[in-house]
């Protein structure tokens, strides 16, 4: 019973780092039906950019900002330079270039950084919680991680919902042509998506490095969960991209405490197929013929 | 005729190889035979993607799977070498098979990014069954020379020799299977899979025959690599390799296989250069070993931004051939495999649109 209750808490908090990959997938892929396979190591870049101002001004929260700075800049950097050319080509070829730019990254990390292993503060103490004498199986840390994805996700439900910038990027996710001819500036509109990708990215990488330790490749098994968290919930879903964390952050965690935590990626990949043989446009998505 | 065409270019190419063979020094055989067992793998590689327009970004895994069956088989059972090549052919085309099942009801993102997972969570297995496939350290193999040919042969020639009749067989093989109604088959459903379906072909059939020949070219160039390397472990597999395949299918050009045979060339060439020329520049070791790294990154981006046909399409161009009908670059796809919504849908319905337009316009003027 206590070890359940470790191993649900600790699932939750990686859940939401799930999610935040998750949700900023769906971000791009909603408005520009592009699978941003660098999410991760933009992620894992932002990291990097975190830890330089850590380490020069010794201040966290001044690194944890200018990270999520960098994550917007950089997603809104990359729509404008590499994908909106390949948005005119066929779609194998956006796959292609995002794949390139996930490893032009790690490697331009690798060139600037090393490829050594380098521990990441985290924002809170990691020290287990407990109520009384049980322990919850979830640090400060953990905790934090949480409610920052959390909190991000709101924000970006309450812009979505009240704001004129989200009534456009709504707009032109939900029919690019009109929301053109309605004199919605699509180009800026899908650029600013990138840039909020890049920012959800960003915090992800922030979060759980602390848990991974930070070099080139640290983003990749994150990312590929975060993908099949998407795809859990259904790549156009937002609130499914949420769940979808959810589920496979508490899921992989009861396989990792009760079975071993090298079956977790194995698990990551039986869950993916799982879910694209049965529902293969998510949990939470309407059944719709591919169209013709 | 194309049969003996095939065949006639593959025996001049083996006979220049076997003569190359001699006059390289063992450094170079060494390499002739990393070559060639790449070959294999992005000949595959480069059938499935280009000919039969489905991605892979787990080929690595694959490879992985026919270097472990290679080595479990080589030192449990010790099977003659052709043997083996054969033997985790077939067993990575089972393993293919089962992906490609999987595949088949899957589009663009979807497969790609299942086949990604593929590719991150496959080396771990190694580290689960530790008794089986030893780990991080893996498992050794040891190939000698056959003693007829005298105990002062090279061992890496005799190596070369292996890699390069595998990857000449395999390259008049898939050669065949893309001329042949299989082939034919393949591009219909790339080009327009509902076109192909009601043309009477098997969409999902051809599919996952795609995977099957691709993963069974895949699982001999992992075996080869192997044979070579001396040692099956899972660092060897990681996603930079899957990705460096993608990478050297892309730039040879796509659904090329002479392409396969540049994008090898310079996969196995250029990253010992490129680390060369860095560490000269001033680079620490372990930054000089990520420049190969940022340079597939940048080679998959400009390519596929710049020039989708590749080094193949270059050479075509160079010599005023004609794109062949196998060889179509993939800008030449011209429906969507899945929805866009991008400013540009109009053109996924632009066939549609076009015709109901005529018909209206017959209908209406006298």
């Amino acid at each position: 019973m206590q070890e359940f209750l470790e191993f649900t808490l600790g699932g939750v908090s990686v859940g939401m780092v799930y999610a935040a990959i998750a949700l900023s997938l769906v971000l791009i892929w909603r408005g520009t039906r592009v699978l941003n396979y660098a999410q991760g190591g933009m992620a894992m870049f932002t990291t990097y950019v975190a830890l330089i101002v850590i380490n020069h001004t010794g201040s966290y929260w001044l690194g944890f900002a200018v990270a999520l700075a960098a994550g917007l800049a950089l997603g809104g950097f990359l729509e404008l330079t590499v994908v909106r050319p390949a948005e005119r080509r066929p779609p194998l070829n956006a796959v292609i270039v995002t794949i390139g730019l996930l490893i032009f990254l790690e490697g331009l990390a690798g060139i600037i950084y090393g490829g050594q292993y380098r521990s990441f503060p985290p924002a809170f103490s990691i020290t287990g919680l407990t109520a009384g004498s049980v322990a919850l199986g979830i640090s400060p840390s953990g905790v934090f991680t949480a409610a920052a994805v959390l909190a991000a996700a709101i924000a970006l439900a309450l812009v979505f919902r009240y704001t004129s910038v989200g009534l456009r990027l709504r707009a032109t996710a939900f029919s690019p042509d009109v929301a053109r001819l309605l004199g919605v500036r699509i180009g800026r509109v899908l650029t600013l998506g990138w840039a909020l990708a890049g920012l959800l990215g960003a915090l992800a990488g922030l979060l759980v490095t602390p848990t991974t330790f930070l070099y080139p490749n640290s983003m990749d098994a994150i990312f590929v969960l975060g993908f099949t968290a998407a795809v859990i919930g259904g790549l156009d879903s937002p609130v499914g991209a949420v769940t979808g964390g959810l589920i496979l952050g508490v899921l992989l965690s009861y396989v990792g405490g009760y079975l071993g935590s090298n079956l977790v990626e194995i698990a990551g990949l039986a869950a993916l197929v799982l879910v694209l043989m049965l529902r293969p446009a998510g949990l939470f998505s309407a059944p719709a013929a591919r169209r013709v | 005729m194309t049969l003996a065409k095939h065949l006639g270019a593959a025996v001049l190419l083996g006979a220049v190889l076997l003569a190359a063979s001699y006059q390289l020094g063992s450094y170079h055989d060494y390499q002739l035979a990393e070559v060639a067992a790449f070959v294999v793998a992005v000949a595959g590689l480069t059938v499935l993607i280009g000919v039969s327009g489905q991605i892979s970004l787990g080929h690595g895994a694959f490879m992985a799977i026919g270097a472990y069956a290679a080595a479990l088989i080589m030192t449990h059972l010790g099977w003659p070498l052709y043997l083996i090549i054969i033997a985790s052919a077939l067993i990575t085309a089972a393993a293919g098979a089962i992906v490609g099942v999987a595949a088949a009801r899957l589009r663009g993102p979807y497969l790609a990014g299942a086949t990604l997972m593929l590719a991150v969570a496959l080396p771990s297995v190694a580290d689960r069954y530790q008794g089986v496939l030893g780990g991080d350290q893996g498992v050794n193999i040891n190939v000698t020379a056959p003693g007829f040919l005298g105990p002062a042969f090279q061992l890496t020639q005799w190596l070369a020799w292996i890699c390069c009749a595998t990857a000449l067989v395999v390259l008049v093989l898939l050669a065949n299977l893309m001329r042949s109604g299989i082939g034919r088959g393949w591009r219909a459903v790339r080009d327009d899979e509902v076109a192909a379906a009601l043309s009477g072909l098997n969409v999902a059939r051809l599919q996952v025959l795609a995977f099957v020949v691709s993963s069974a070219c895949a699982g001999a160039g992992g075996c080869l690599l192997a044979v070579v390397t001396a040692n099956v472990s899972p660092g060897a597999f990681t996603l930079t390799l899957s990705v460096g395949l993608l990478t050297a299918a892309v730039l040879g050009g796509l659904g090329s296989l002479a392409g396969a045979v540049w994008g090898s060339l310079l996969f196995v060439l250029a990253p010992t250069f490129l680390t060369n020329l860095a560490a000269s520049h001033g680079l620490s070791g372990g930054a000089s070993s990520s420049v190969p790294i940022a340079a597939y990154g940048l080679v998959l981006i400009v390519v596929m931004l710049a020039f989708p046909a590749g080094i193949q399409g270059g050479v075509r161009r160079l010599l005023g051939l004609a794109a062949p009908a196998a060889g179509a670059p993939l800008s030449a796809l011209r429906r969507p495999a899945w929805p866009r919504a991008t400013p540009d849908q109009g053109t996924a319905n632009g066939p549609h649109q076009g015709t109901q337009v005529n018909r209206e316009e017959k209908g209406t003027t006298p």
